[in-house]
């Protein structure tokens, strides 16, 4: 049975990031502009932030302290673009 | 059988919870990524206010080279974590193999450098300037702070592949390798962020 570690290798980490990375660039030539762009894109930013924090950085074995401070970052980051880019629409 | 399943549930329970890599590396990579975040949140408010002038000017951005170097900075990322795994399980020419993965991720940030260095020409040899617009501004300090970064961090994985090649890291005495790759991820996070805010929302 694969285990939780081996789910998250660097190499199955990597396919995710790819895909999710190709998405947004495709989101971005062909999507409608706006705000599912805006979200959608920055959801995806939080899916790959949160795979590099966790399984890249090993956060995911971390003090929570740590990694609360890391995702914690990324969550407020998101969330502040996402209010600014709604605040900045028509 | 029961003493396989004691150890199995001991070592869940008894992991130790461990930041991997040096606690002064770690409170500087928190503080870059507080900078980092500042200057994010500032783009977004600056472009709220002008949405217009910030659509057109990113219009002229090359979102393929975006895309390009996103995917050299999470593979490079990747063959680092790749790297720490390796010297963690040790094995036959474990040494040797990390510093292969480590060289690779070297390879694909200075393939960030170059693509990241044509954007720049073709910008510069376009007139665009500092001072020339609210985005060009933005557009320049925000990926210009992070390539100052990224070079860095090439710097850092220069010194942490000759090491890992010497064989100076092993299982559990492996810190200078994990404190370097924490600060390697970084520079992808921030990436992560930066590229669908500055090449791809509008």
């Amino acid at each position: 049975m694969p285990t939780r570690d081996s789910v998250y290798s660097p190499l199955t980490v990597w396919q995710t990031l790819v895909v999710t990375t190709a998405i947004t660039f495709f989101a971005g030539e062909f999507g409608p502009a706006g705000r599912w762009l805006v979200v959608g894109v920055l959801a995806l930013a939080l899916l790959k932030g949160s795979l590099v924090a966790l399984h890249f950085m090993e956060l995911r074995h971390a003090p929570t302290v740590w990694r609360l401070s890391v995702l914690g970052w990324l969550w407020l980051v998101v969330l502040g673009i996402v209010g600014a880019y709604l605040k900045g629409m028509p | 059988m029961s003493s396989s399943r004691t150890s199995s549930s001991s070592l869940v329970l008894s992991t130790p919870r461990v930041l991997q890599g040096d606690i002064a590396v770690w409170i500087f990579l928190l503080a870059e990524l507080l900078a980092f975040g500042v200057f994010f949140l500032a783009y977004a408010f600056a472009r709220a206010r002008n949405p217009g002038l910030f659509d057109a000017e990113q219009a002229g951005l090359d979102r393929q080279s975006g895309l390009i170097n996103t995917l050299l900075l999470v593979s490079s990322s990747a063959l680092v974590a790749q790297a720490v795994a390796v010297v963690r399980r040790a094995g036959a020419d474990a040494s040797q193999r990390a510093a292969a993965a480590l060289l690779g991720a070297i390879a694909c940030g200075l393939g960030f450098i170059v693509v990241k260095g044509h954007e720049y020409a073709a910008h510069f040899a376009a007139g665009m300037e500092l001072s020339s617009s609210t985005f060009s501004m933005f557009y320049l300090g925000l990926t210009g702070f992070h390539f100052f970064h990224v070079v860095l961090g090439l710097v850092v994985l220069v010194v942490l592949w000759r090491q890992t090649a010497a064989g100076v890291y092993r299982p559990g005495d492996a810190n200078g390798l994990e404190s370097g790759a924490a600060y390697w991820h970084m520079v992808d996070l921030v990436w992560l962020v930066l590229f669908p805010l500055v090449y791809v929302m509008h």
